[in-house]
This record gives C-alpha cells, structure tokens and sequence, in this order.
C-alpha cells in the first residue's frame, strides 16, 4: 500500500465510525416515532399535547400530556433559578479568587458531586429533605416541585460550574491586564469584562444545566410526588414526563395505545432537548467571542 | 440458498425437538392478570430451578387477555384475579373448551393512614370519595383538620387495579393523587406523614403505617379467607379441563405450603392461611 492510499483507507475507517453515532442516532429516532406515532390515529395531536387528563389505563383511556409537559417544565425551570447563580458564582470564585489550594479542593468536591448516582440523591430527597421540608413548612407532602426541584439543582451544579468554569478560563489575559491597567478594581473586572466575555461559555452551561434536569429521570420519580394534574403552588405534586414514561412502560401491553403514548411522550421529550441544543447553538454564536477571546 | 436455509432451518427444529423429548420437556404458556404476575413470575423461578429443561413463558396483558388466549387455546394457564364470566363459559362451551378453576392465592388490598391519624375505619364509599377527591379533609370523617393527601400506586400497577375494582369501581382517581410506584415507597410516604392515605397489598403490611378497617372489618389473613374483608378477593389460574404434565405439576407446586410462602412474599394472602 502506497502512502496515498493509506491516507484514503484511515480517511475512511475514520469516517464510517464518526458515522456510527449518526446511524444510531437516527435508528432511536426512527424507533421513537414509528412506536409514538400510531397514537395520533386513536387522537388528535391537540388533544394529546393539551388534554388536561392523563388517565392511560381508564375506560376509556385519557392521553392528555400537558400536566407532565408542564410538571417538567416547572421542575427544571425552578432548579435553573436555584443552580445558576450557585454554579455561576462558585465557577467565579474558583476560576477568578480562589487561592491555588481552594481551588483544587472546591474543584475536586464539585467533581465528586457529578458522581453521584441520581438515585442516591433520589433517595437522600425522598428519605431526608421530603420529611424535612414537610414538617419545617407544615406542608401536607414534601413530594413536591421544591424537593425535585432542589435535588436536580444539585445534579445541575456542577455540569453548569465546570462547562463555565472553563469558559472564564478561556479569557484572554489580556482582557484582565488592559482592566486593571484602567484603574478596575479586581470585582469590577470581573462584572464588566471577564464575565462578558465568557457569556457565552456560560449560556451554554447554563442550558446544558437544564437539558440534564429536563431528561432526569429517577430523581423525579422518587421525589416529584408523581400528581399528573397542573400544579396550583411550588408545594404540589407533579409528575414530570421522564417519570410518567419509567413507571409505566414496564407494565404497558406492548404496542397498546398507552405505549405508543408513553412513546409520543418521549417524542415530546425529544422535541424540548432538540429546542434546548438549538438555543444553546444560537446564544453561542451570536454572543460569538471574536479575535484572541474566541472559544 | 434457500433450501440450504430451510434445510438448516429444520435441522435445528429436529435437534431442538429430539433435546426435548430427551429432556421430557413440555412448554407451558401462562397468560392474563397483571395481578397474579408476580406470584407466578417467582413461583416459575423456583419451579424452574427444581426441574431443569422445563419451558415455561409468561406474559401479562389481564385477565380478559388471558381468559380469552385460553378461549383461543392460545395459553395453557390462564391467569385470572376475577372469575370467569358467564358469557366467557358459553363462549368456551361452542369452542369445546372447559375452563377449570383453581385458586392460588386471595388478594386483599388494606388502606393504610399515618399512626397519628385518629381515624381508625372507612367505609368503602367513603375511600372511593376520597380517592376521587371529594372529601378533601381528615375532619370530614372523624380525624383532625388536615387536608388529606391521596396516595395511590401507578395506574399500571396490579395493586391499583386490585384498589380500582374493590374501591373506585368505575370511577377515576383524583389527579391530584400523588402516583408512586411501589408498595415499598407507598409505605414510606405514609410512615411520614400524617396528612396521606394510601394502600397496599397485605403482605406490605408494617408497624410503621396503621391499617384502617374496612366496612367496620380488621383486615387480616382470616378475614380476607371468609371473604368477611370486602377488599379481598380469590386469584385464579384457568385451565382446559384438568390440567396435565408440567402444566398441573406447576399448579400443584405453586399450592404447595413452598409455592404458597411464594404468594405471602409477594404480598399476597396464602390460601391455607390457617
């Protein structure tokens, strides 16, 4: 084989690999709508995304999903609120002030929080914060919005404060030299330039944050309270679409109208990642960093 | 190509046989209740492992599904938590099937509150209000005044069907009900709050949740066996006339005291319970 045509075989080895992630995306994608879509032949597609009852084993059975699409709204909504600033300001403090030692221990902690099994922290909210927040806030259940909420803030921390860490690193030194060099005091450059410049590093942590809260499942299952009805407060039960799909496949009659229905749920599910991948593709390019600051 | 194909084809099928007889293996198809699922899932597993070369398959789908695969002598036990209807019996009478009945186990579903709720028994009219969520309050019926938080178990579980056809009959679950999806969370959901009602499969049952009366009756393995509990009922397995081979043989183990300690694990009521 002469070096020429080596080139081309690894060019193409390189290729049909690269093409295996594709091939298999697009075959769960295929299998997502040709087990999904059957249910819109048994219902109008309003009256599945909008109906307000979701009762699949009733007779007759009810397939309204806008209570789950809102419960997974709503959860992954209220733990953006709680991980932003937490996982922003702490991206801050170990890219910008803290000292050398901090700095690896905070990040290391921080490491170790992405480790930890969903399941575990399903278990810590169900067992630990549910009774806490219960009896504390005299609630009739602590399997609610607040307690989901609040543990996948906690699996959003750190996917938020690493992916922005490294885009605060990512600013040019120059960037900082010409602020002080200008009289800014060390917060000021922070504020006004280190943090501009990264914006748009740190929007796409940010959404990445909440594709990872939208798509969890177990943590919601344990700890959401499962209601499928639109919530009235932050203190009610909801059932976001992630849990309704994990706990009821395993006891759906195989390609009965409920599983095709759990199957259009995951549609659904897919739709809002793809919105959220597309958001984060536009904040990034038209926050796009130009010249040395680049990412 | 294709004659090859078929040719291995039935190669394989005549090896598959001859290892069969070999082996006095029998294939059993056991269908229908969700309910007695996961009975005759562990009941197969151990059965299973005391006669090797033993196929048995096992699948869901509910009692009609069940009854009916019997019907079309599509299954050879038919899993059943209701008995088999008239209209069933004449259907399988102009098929020239005879259904044969054989208890496994009784199913007795206990609505368990929070120790510190005062209320001590419902009536099943009463349960059905609050599960529709027309009684919302603890105070309503004799407890204290607490708004009452409904805790039922996801609406594909066996236990909730049991709950929808003692209690609900006809009726819906209140959104509002909080789905969980297992006997094991249901209990410590309860165990923690005083607010929730919720209930589970007998064998469930633990000293962290009180159990109410039903209809002014404790339940409990003697009274669900007098049928004297009105939240319990018989499980069935349907045969075509008397069971034979492994068929019977795997009636017979899941009635014996070992299948039986199977269906008390499980959470249901053995039916020699005394």
């Amino acid at each position: 084989m002469n070096r020429h045509t080596k080139e081309k075989f690894i060019k193409y080895i390189l290729f049909l690999i690269a093409l295996v992630s594709v091939i298999v995306l697009g075959l769960i994608v295929f299998s997502l709508f040709r087990e999904g879509l059957p249910i819109f032949k048994k219902i109008g597609l309003a009256d599945f995304l909008l109906g307000l009852e979701w009762y699949p084993t009733s007779e007759p059975p009810l397939f309204g999903i806008l209570p789950l699409i809102v419960g997974s709204l709503i959860v992954t909504l209220i733990s953006t609120i709680i991980a932003v600033p937490l996982g922003v300001l702490s991206a801050i403090y170990i890219a910008e002030i803290a000292p050398a030692v901090l700095k690896e221990i905070f990040k290391s902690i921080i490491e170790l929080l992405a480790g930890l099994p969903s399941v575990v922290l399903g278990f810590f909210g169900m067992i630990v914060v549910a009774p806490w927040l219960q009896e504390t806030f005299d609630l009739p259940t602590g399997l609610n919005i607040i307690n989901a909420s609040a543990i996948l803030a906690i699996m959003a921390i750190p996917t938020i404060s690493s992916i922005s860490e490294d885009a605060l690193y990512a600013v040019p030194r120059e960037f900082k030299e010409a602020s002080y060099a200008l009289g800014a005091t060390k917060f000021e450059t922070i504020i006004r330039v280190i943090l501009p410049s990264a914006l748009s590093g740190v929007s796409t942590a940010v959404i990445l944050g909440m594709s990872r809260a939208i798509g969890e499942t177990m943590v919601v299952l344990m700890v959401a309270g499962g209601a499928a009805a639109i919530p009235e407060s932050l203190f009610d039960s909801v059932r976001p679409m992630t849990a309704s799909i994990a706990a009821e496949m395993g006891e759906a009659p195989y390609r009965s109208a409920h599983y095709s229905a759990l199957f259009a749920t995951g549609i659904v599910l897919f739709f809002l990642a793809l919105v959220f991948n597309m958001i984060a593709d536009y904040v990034s390019n038209k926050y796009k960093q130009v010249g040395s600051a680049t990412l | 190509m294709i004659s090859i194909v078929k040719k291995i084809i039935s190669g394989m099928a005549l090896v598959v046989l001859t290892a069969g007889f070999a082996f006095a293996a029998e294939s059993v198809v056991i269908k229908g209740s969700t309910t007695v699922l996961p009975i005759t899932q562990a009941a197969l597993e151990a059965f299973m492992k005391d006669n090797p070369g033993v196929q048995i398959s096992l699948s869901g789908g509910g009692s009609g599904e069940g009854i009916k695969a019997l019907l079309d002598k599509g299954t050879n036990i038919a899993n059943s938590s209701r008995e088999i209807k008239k209209e069933e019996i004449n259907l399988a009478a102009s098929k020239g099937i005879k259904p044969v009945a054989h208890v496994v186990a009784y199913d007795a579903i206990i609505p368990i509150v929070n120790p510190k709720n005062k209320v001590k028994g419902l009536s099943i009219d009463q349960l059905s209000q609050i599960y529709q969520g027309k009684i919302t309050n603890w105070k309503e019926i004799g407890g204290d005044d607490l708004k009452i938080v409904v805790i039922s178990r996801d609406s594909s579980s066996g236990t909730f069907e049991s709950w929808d056809h003692f209690v609900m009959k006809k009726n819906k679950v209140t959104p509002r009900a909080q789905m969980l999806a297992s006997n094991g969370a249901i209990v410590t959901a309860i165990a923690k709050n005083r607010y929730a009602i919720g209930y589970l499969g007998m064998g469930y049952l633990n000293k962290s949740v009180k159990a109410l009366m039903v209809n002014d009756v404790v339940a409990s393995a003697e009274t669900a066996l007098a049928k004297q509990y009105p939240l319990s009922r018989e499980l069935y397995m349907y045969t075509n006339g008397e069971p034979q081979g492994v068929t019977a043989r795997f009636i017979e183990f899941l009635k014996s005291p070992a299948g039986q300690k199977i269906v008390k694990k499980e959470g249901f009521v053995p039916i020699a319970a005394k």
